[in-house]
């Protein structure tokens, strides 16, 4: 009986917990409460994914009613797969959060961390759930705002002015995606996915229907930090307490770019979006630029955090280069990298928490001759780093290898150099950390500081270690992303 | 009866920019908020004229009338205005503290007390 | 505001009926005009209108911070609560029509309960954000 309602139960757990998180009060309880709840989302997402690779696409009609006038949640291969993501990070976040939470937000406050933390992965597991144009923005705002809130939660006051303007930008693109919905409800009547797919071409040609499609992409486009759009970012992450960082550079984009995914090939269709209205010859140049300029401007933070955050903006300039090259190799490479950055961003960040618990700073110089003093710590820095970079057997090199396959499929082989170029610019700024960390002496003012506990150690190697055994065994990740780039791209055939 | 046209329309553009150039404008925190209201109004005007339906009275049964508004486009208009007020509420708390850890609203001055901004 | 006597009656005359009409729009929501958020709004209005005449004091022995945090979650927790109860009777997520025998009547109380667990969390948070704001500051004086 279950099974029949496995798409609710995957929204509808972290939403009855975060309300019980404010119940129960005390910091303990809540923490067992939400990582009960996230084990029990990550399963559900693992039993999802099983039946739809046995069963094919399912249909959840919510309240009973028949879409297209309920709201639907369907699920195919393609968001199973993101829900898969969200909650195995989530998973593997919370039991991080113990001791980092402990240490980075007032104690009296720590219950309601949870419950922003629990709403926060609501709103994403529920943006990927869904099959509703309307549904997603109102999931999208439940994530957006607990984000907001979790980010503003960081020690620093920096964070209240990131978390500030991340609101402002975030706003603006949430509401820019509401105009699309609306100006596409207008011309259509309709707010599920699949009946705008089958009624969008009767009104493709008009003007409504094209500036819908802007806004929509526009919207989005914030939310995913595609360059140049990302200007939230890099202060967003910097700032934030550390299990917020690793969760949401691990999560919130990705949910973003999967809804990007729906809009350009299931709500419009790849020969709306790429033959109609050519959507690559904008986005493909950005995505180059995001690769090539956001690399550069890594090399020279100083802060490791915003180092990667511009690392991050660089990664999802893979995605997008991936998807507007609309084939489905391209699509698969988008995909993957969606599955295999969670893990290398979700890592590295987990790593970063780690030295700033024990260091209380995650500035390049404070962290000089760190590996002597926790070298575990470090040894996953730079694994994390060498997937980052894009070193085979990670999973770093198997998303760039499928990439750069997708672009020789279609002739581009500058597209590949500019690939390769942009993994050196990688190269650069991760050895920075790993110069500063292995070879550099100890500062003789440094405080006397140890190896991170097992609790955060334990997690931090569980995404790493799975870095490695992806990047080994690619039948699952890069299976289903082809099969579900398959879907995407054929549905609308 | 006379045709309103296309007039909420404009009133939607002419709302929409205006407060989209508030936000972008403006280094007042607080008067980056209201442009942002501002904007999001503009959206909520946007959907309820989608719904407006000439002669058509608000969607109420009753035996007299046979046509109505259509009621989906208030619905989820109540939802984007619960969002816009939460949007709000959360800015307005998030200034109180930037101005309680910084003594200013001003957005430069802001940035000019912490440069890496 | 010890000194403005013709507030401090209008308002203890006026939030009676407020908190009144709010009740009427919860309740009357399912069939007329009305619903959970209006209500929510209206009767917190009632709160603040009190904590503005007689000090936020007063208000927060009417309404313990403690109680409207409780409330918040209570609220949600029923809307999610009713969700579960349609797959628990063997419907889908937010079916009403199962919480009955008959589902005209099964809708009835489904709408009634989700309303008011909207009602609930909509009122509390908005005396919440009303605390939060008047009571900021005055801790340090």
């Amino acid at each position: 009986m279950i099974a029949d309602h496995l798409p609710a139960l995957q929204v509808v757990i972290p939403l009855l917990a975060a309300p019980l998180c404010v119940l129960l009060r005390w910091p303990g309880p809540a923490w067992a409460l939400a990582t009960a709840a996230s084990w029990a989302t990550f399963g559900v997402a693992v039993l999802l994914l099983i039946a739809v690779l046995e069963q094919g696409v399912l249909s959840y009609h919510l309240g009973g009613w028949e879409p297209p006038w309920g709201i639907e949640y369907r699920i195919d291969l393609a968001n199973a797969f993101v829900l898969l993501i969200v909650a195995a990070i989530s998973a593997v976040v919370l039991p991080f959060a113990r001791r980092s939470v402990a240490v980075e937000i007032p104690e009296d406050k720590a219950y309601l961390f949870y419950c922003m933390y629990l709403l926060c992965l609501t709103g994403l597991l529920g943006i990927a759930a869904t099959g509703d144009a309307f549904n997603v923005f109102v999931f999208l705002e439940i994530s957006s705002l607990s984000s907001y809130v979790l980010i503003s939660l960081g020690k620093d006051r920096r964070a209240l002015t990131a978390a500030f303007q991340y609101l402002i930008m975030g706003t603006i693109g949430a509401t820019f995606y509401l105009i699309g919905v609306g100006l596409l409800y207008a011309m259509t009547g309709t707010l599920n996915m699949v009946d705008l797919a089958q009624r969008i071409p009767a009104v493709a040609d008009t003007r409504t229907v094209q500036a819908a499609f802007a806004f929509l992409v526009i919207g989005i486009g914030v939310k995913a930090a595609a360059f140049p759009l990302h200007l939230w970012l890099p202060n967003a992450y910097c700032y934030a307490p550390s299990v917020v960082t690793a969760f949401l550079a691990a999560t919130a984009t990705k949910v973003s770019i999967y809804v990007a995914l729906r809009i350009l090939f299931t709500v419009f269709g790849p020969a709306f979006s790429f033959e109609t209205l050519e959507i690559d010859i904008v986005t493909v140049p950005f995505a180059l630029i995001a690769m090539l300029l956001a690399s550069t401007v890594a090399i020279f933070q100083t802060n490791v955090k915003r180092l990667l955050a511009y690392s991050s903006v660089a990664q999802i300039g893979y995605m997008v280069l991936g998807i507007s090259l609309g084939t489905v190799t391209g699509v698969t490479a988008g995909i993957v990298h969606l599955f295999n950055h969670a893990m290398i961003k979700g890592g590295l960040f987990l790593a970063l928490g780690c030295v700033f618990l024990t260091l209380g700073s995650v500035q390049l110089r404070d962290m000089a001759g760190l590996a002597r003093r926790m070298p575990w710590t470090m040894a996953a820095f730079v694994i994390g780093g060498l997937s980052l970079i894009g070193v085979p057997l990670t999973t770093g090199f198997i998303s760039k290898w499928v990439l750069i396959q997708a672009t020789l499929e279609k002739g581009l082989w500058y597209f590949a150099v500019l690939i390769l170029a942009s993994s050196l610019l990688a190269v650069v700024y991760v050895w920075r950390v790993v110069e500063a960390a292995y070879f550099r002496p100890v500062p003789e003012s440094a405080a006397e500081v140890s190896e991170a506990p097992l609790a955060l150690l334990v997690p931090t190697w569980l995404l790493i270690l799975a870095n490695v055994y992806f990047g080994v065994d690619t039948s699952l990740t890069l299976g289903v992303a082809r099969r579900a780039a398959e879907t995407l791209l054929g549905a609308a055939a | 009866m006379i045709e309103p046209g296309l007039y909420n329309y404009w009133i939607v553009v002419i709302l929409m920019m205006a407060g989209f150039f508030i936000v972008m404008s403006h280094g007042n925190l607080v008067k980056k908020i209201v442009g942002l209201n501002i904007f999001q109004t503009s959206v909520f005007i946007l959907y309820i004229s989608l719904s407006k339906v000439s002669d058509a009275t608000a969607p109420i049964l009753d035996e007299a009338y046979s046509e109505y508004s259509n009621p989906l486009p208030h619905v989820l208009i109540l939802t984007a205005i619960v969002v816009g007020v939460a949007t709000s509420a959360l800015g307005l708390a998030l200034i109180v503290r930037i101005r309680e850890a910084y003594g200013t609203v001003e957005e430069d001055e802001v940035i000019a007390q912490d440069p890496d901004l | 505001m010890r000194h403005h006597l013709v507030l401090r009656v209008v308002a203890k005359l006026l939030i009676p009926f407020i908190l009144v009409f709010a009740l009427y729009v919860q309740f009357h929501g399912d069939y007329g005009p009305g619903g959970g958020f209006q209500a929510g709004v209206i009767f917190a209005a009632g709160f603040i209108l009190y904590g503005l005449i007689f000090g936020l004091d007063q208000v927060k022995k009417v309404a313990p911070p403690v109680l409207i945090e409780i409330l918040i979650a209570a609220g949600l927790l029923l809307y999610a609560a009713v969700g579960v109860a349609g797959i628990l009777l063997g419907s889908t997520y937010l079916d009403y029509d199962v919480l009955r025998q008959d589902p005209v009547a099964g809708q009835h109380l489904g709408i009634l309960l989700i309303e008011f667990g909207v009602g609930t969390t909509v009122a509390a948070v908005m005396i919440t954000i009303f605390y939060n704001f008047a009571g900021r500051g005055r801790e340090d004086r």
